[in-house]
């Protein structure tokens, strides 16, 4: 059988209320043994929970029975006060009648294991716990909503249309079917690989609402990149986790900018040099930058030295000449004047960073697919498509690119059955001579 | 004396399972209630086409009987898709039907180790729990080690034509009611469902000169690896269209149909029509094709194909004479709609035994499948498990990655049927690897470990493969560098890397003569072995892609799964997919991530659950 799983569902630490969940058959055991008896489903109820003759909190408990429960399972919460005490003893007494502690994610691995949830959805899920900006919250929403997922139905749909007349074309040839059977997919499939296309490039921007929006900032050392990232950070603290994985040669500080997550990164000082492992910190630096969504290049513009012009330039990139506080300039350096020490200057430069991230982040709907693992499915149907597409005399190879296609996109939530192809042959030829 | 096997029923299921139980060298009796009937084709008087050519092939390649005895009686061999790529060419053909019977019978009457007997069967014996036996009309006791049950539409049979009710299998044949009730008693699930044929029509009074026809092919292709050459004179077929009038009678005595009258209750074919379906749900469609097919080269019996129907005879002789060239028909037998009870294929094993009744198979129609290729395949595949169960051997398993049929049966016995189940090439997933063309490099060794192979096709399926092995390694050691192709005014890619014959015949550009008149000592290649090289080329890329999704497969379907697997002790499922493990009880990973509802997180579930009893 199952085991009966349990664990605490809010963040360990002094709060007013913790909620402790349990899923699997043993819960209505479980709650019984605590509680008392079962409440009624999906009813809160005040209870005293004891273990044994100890009584261990006056709690809320809810009763979820399966299948209607996110699990799937039985399964029901405890809310009690969010004391550690408390908990660290609620949770004793679940382990004591045998129950174990979940594993990170098995909750919601249960639900898709007994089919509330698709992959996508669960994926969106793991968005929306994770999720710290608004931009994340909308997207991941949506993605458990069944965004992505009916986007799929919808192409799976159209990849069956288009299997139906190639599949009417090869398994009917004697049938009194139109002579172009087969090229009315085409318009189909071309619709289709538009769209898929599409929604590749939207998944770098959910992948982008996801991880955050990439901004570098380039320039000599001393050039005043850590000047204007703690002006940055300083004035919007509201993200100050700092991202894991941060190497000791580039800073990454996380900001929320427009509703967005952006991620500013003090790339390491930018020069030639001999030393091996600073020269391994400018190769990552120089990575990141060409990675990065947007750049600030921050040039030393009021300096006894007249300073290169920066290079390569990219469309879009930003200059700064700083330190404009401290002397005259250098009469036709391209960029803008800027000092840190100006909290309009500093204003000014959010300004323009918070345009480019709506820029490219937004637009009227929040993007279908997420992932980078979306877009590499997507890329991969598009190119089957675009197979098929070439194929036009060759029935069965378009056949079977499109079949292909449709194994891309099913690996994003279900599959395709032949009989669905069947189905729609039979509902839209007259078959049976 | 005990037999191995007994066969009930003489369809082309029967046929099949006797042969291949007698090959096999099993003691065989075959009991059918008449023996002038075997082979008989009781509806369209054609084998083959899209998917049932393939099942043909795949038949022939085991050795079974279909394959040949067509070639004997084959009178309009067409291959469909000839333009298009081998994987979905159907070898087709329009068939004699007096011919075919009489071959069927010759072959069955000089098949060693079976005995014919003409008896019908009134119940099974039965000890605890396993059959074992049948007892005949007269009384008499069969004992016998399996019994294969091939008794086609006899469960509730009625036959359906306008009024007319009549309780029948086919026409003119009783249907069996002991053998049935003993089958309702043993609680297997059973469906109903419907199937139509036209009327059967006077040859000589059609205006043939008014109407288009189509003919056979020029050169004749066979269904059997074995056969040379068709010997049989080709014949033309007729093509007539449906009128509006035609339409405007059916649309007015709609009532008169056995479905549209309410009074049959059964599913029929959605590729198959009644000319009342076609009607009523194509209705902007003012005409309808119908081929005239002639019964055989002495027969001018003829069978409007695409025109079934339940309508009373007034009303047929009324619509027939609105289609043009029929306006004086006379009809020999009105057509009807027959209704019957299947039983429910996920009753069976792969093998098509029975899990409620272990010593009984079942194969046919009685399984819910159509067609005599449909028939005739499961009945080579229940005759040789019966066989082997009898003399204590293996299974004789066959997997989607090797044959239609077993496409076939895994759909039966996976996903049960909704309409009387016909084979199409869009069921096979590994299209481009199951061809016409190569049933016999897919079947025939497998046949041979099998004990179903005789020993004539044996040696000419020896000399065959060992002449494609030396082909295949000829073309391997045929090679030219992008230079030396460009001298020989071959258009290849300048990339240096050199290229065998295979490599160079994939260009579409470049054909088998242009490589011929290059290296000579090919074109002495036999032409199937040349043909075989040809097709491996054009389909390279796509071959390698669908082998690895053949090993994919393969890693779910090698994880077998006991029959006796208790699904209440596996985690994580729900009720829902339990149940129908449960009653499914599939022996491989992969057979029951096909059953209908069984999402992958239950997959997951099932195959955490088999490795941790592995381990």
């Amino acid at each position: 059988m199952t085991d009966t799983i349990f664990a605490p569902a809010t963040a360990a630490g002094r709060a007013a209320v913790a909620v402790v969940r349990l899923s699997g058959p043993g819960t209505a055991a479980a709650v019984r043994a605590l509680a008392g008896r079962l409440p009624a489903a999906r009813r809160a109820s005040l209870r005293r929970l004891t273990a044994g003759e100890v009584a261990l909190d006056d709690a809320l408990v809810l009763w979820f029975p399966g299948p209607g429960s996110y699990t799937g399972e039985d399964a029901a919460e405890f809310h009690v006060h969010g004391g550690a005490a408390v908990v660290s003893a609620l949770l004793g007494a679940l382990s004591g009648l045998g129950l174990r502690l979940a594993e990170p994610g098995e909750f919601t691995r249960r639900a898709f294991e007994n089919g509330k949830l698709d992959l996508a959805q669960a994926e969106g899920v793991a968005d929306l716990v994770d999720a710290e900006t608004e931009a994340q919250r909308r997207q991941a929403l949506a993605q458990l909503g069944g965004r992505l997922s009916q986007a799929q139905a919808r192409w799976r749909d159209d990849l069956i249309q288009a299997l139906g007349l190639f599949e009417a074309a090869v398994d009917f040839p004697d049938e009194d079917l139109p002579a172009d059977v087969a090229r009315r997919a085409r318009p189909i499939l071309e619709r289709l690989l538009g769209e898929l296309a599409a929604a590749a490039v939207d998944a770098e921007r959910g992948e982008r609402v996801r991880e955050g929006f990439r901004v570098a900032l380039i320039g000599a050392p001393n050039a005043g990149k850590s000047t204007l990232l703690n002006a940055l950070a300083g004035r919007d603290a509201a993200i100050v986790t700092a991202t894991p994985g941060t190497t000791r040669d580039i800073i990454e500080v996380p900001l929320m900018l427009g509703g967005y997550k952006v991620i500013l990164a003090d790339t390491a000082g930018i020069r030639a040099t001999d030393d091996e492992i600073e020269a391994e910190g400018v190769r990552r630096a120089e990575a990141w930058a060409n990675a990065a969504d947007f750049r600030i290049w921050l040039v030393d513009g009021y300096g006894e030295e007249r300073p290169p012009i920066p290079a390569p330039i990219r469309m879009g990139d930003l200059i700064l000449l700083t330190k404009r506080d401290l002397g005259e300039g250098h009469p036709g350096l391209p960029g803008s004047p800027f000092t840190a020490r100006s909290p309009n200057d500093v204003a000014w430069v959010e300004d323009v960073l918070t345009q480019a991230v709506v820029e490219a982040l937004s637009a009227a709907d929040t993007p279908t697919a997420t992932r980078l693992r979306h877009r590499d499915l997507l890329l991969e149907a598009a190119e089957r498509l675009s197979h098929a597409l070439a194929e036009p005399d060759a029935v069965e190879l378009a056949a079977e690119d499109v079949r292909l296609a449709a194994r891309a996109l099913d690996r994003i939530t279900g599959r395709i059955d032949p009989e669905q192809v069947l189905g729609r042959i039979f509902s839209t030829f007259c078959i049976g001579k | 004396m005990t037999w191995d096997v007994i066969i009930i029923g003489g369809g082309h299921a029967g046929c099949e399972a006797a042969a291949a139980s007698a090959r096999f060298g099993a003691r065989t009796l075959l009991l059918t209630h008449k023996i002038e009937t075997l082979g008989e084709m009781s509806c369209n008087p054609a084998i083959g086409g899209l998917g049932k050519g393939h099942l043909v092939r795949e038949i022939d390649a085991l050795d079974g009987l279909m394959g040949r005895l067509a070639d004997k009686s084959g009178i309009q061999f067409r291959m469909l898709n000839r333009s298009k790529g081998a994987a979905v060419r159907g070898p087709r053909s329009q068939i004699d039907r007096r011919l075919y019977r009489e071959a069927m019978q010759a072959e069955l009457a000089a098949t060693p180790n079976l005995t014919i007997r003409a008896e019908a069967v009134e119940d099974l014996m039965i000890e605890d729990g396993r059959v074992t036996g049948v007892i005949g009309a007269t009384g008499q006791a069969y004992p016998a080690g399996r019994v294969v049950l091939t008794t086609g539409t006899f469960l509730k049979g009625v036959i359906l034509r306008g009024d007319e009710r009549i309780p029948a299998g086919r026409v003119g044949d009783p249907p069996a009611i002991g053998l049935a009730d003993r089958l309702y008693a043993s609680g297997l699930t059973m469906g109903r469902l419907k199937t139509g044929t036209p009327a059967r029509l006077d040859g000589s009074t059609i205006a043939w000169d008014r109407l288009e026809s189509q003919a056979a092919d020029d050169e004749p292709v066979p269904f059997s690896f074995l056969t040379e050459k068709i010997e049989t004179r080709q014949i033309r077929c007729g093509i007539t269209y449906t009128t509006a009038e035609t339409h405007r009678i059916i649309a007015e005595r709609l009532s008169e149909s056995a479905v549209y009258g309410g009074r049959a209750t059964g599913i029929g074919p959605r590729y198959c029509p009644s000319i009342e379906d076609k009607v009523v749900r194509f209705a902007d469609k003012t005409s309808h094709q119908i081929f005239l097919e002639p019964e055989g080269l002495d027969d001018d019996t003829v069978y409007p194909n695409g025109i079934s129907t339940s309508v009373s005879e007034e009303t047929q002789d009324l619509f027939l004479r609105t289609i043009p060239g029929l306006e004086n028909v006379v009809v020999r037998r009105y057509g009807y709609a027959i209704e019957y009870d299947y039983v429910d294929p996920r009753e069976l094993y792969p093998t098509l035994e029975a899990k409620l009744l272990p010593g009984l198979y079942l194969a046919g129609q009685i399984n819910g499948t159509t067609g005599y290729e449909e028939a005739g395949a499961q009945g080579l595949v229940a005759g040789l498990n019966a066989a082997r169960a009898a003399a204590g051997a293996e299974p004789a398993a066959f997997a989607r990655d090797e044959a239609y049929i077993g496409v076939m049966i895994d759909d039966l016995v996976t996903r049960g049927v909704t309409e009387p189940y016909r084979m199409f090439t869009s069921r096979a997933e590994f299209r481009l690897t199951l061809r016409a063309d190569n049933a016999d490099q897919r079947l025939t060794a497998k046949g041979i470990a099998l004990g179903v192979v005789g020993a004539a096709r044996a040696a000419a399926f020896g000399a065959k493969a060992t002449a494609l092995a030396a082909a295949r390694a000829e073309a391997a050691a045929l090679t030219l560098t992008p230079a030396a192709a460009a001298k020989l005014g071959l258009p290849v890619k300048a990339d240096g890397q050199r290229r065998d014959l295979t490599e160079l015949l994939a260009y579409p550009t470049i054909s088998f003569d242009d490589l011929a008149a290059i290296w000579p000592q090919i074109a002495a290649w036999p032409p199937a072995v040349r043909e075989q090289v040809e097709i491996d080329a054009g389909y390279a890329g796509y071959l390698d892609r669908q082998a690895a999704d053949v090993a994919a497969f393969r890693r779910d379907e090698d994880l077998g799964l006991s029959p006796t697997l208790d699904y209440g002790s596996v985690g994580g499922l729900s009720n829902e997919v339990r149940q129908k493990l449960n009653s499914i009880r599939p022996l491989t990973l992969g057979q029951a991530a096909r059953i209908e509802g069984v999402t992958p997180g239950a997959l997951t579930a099932l195959l955490a659950h088999v490795r941790r009893r592995a381990a």
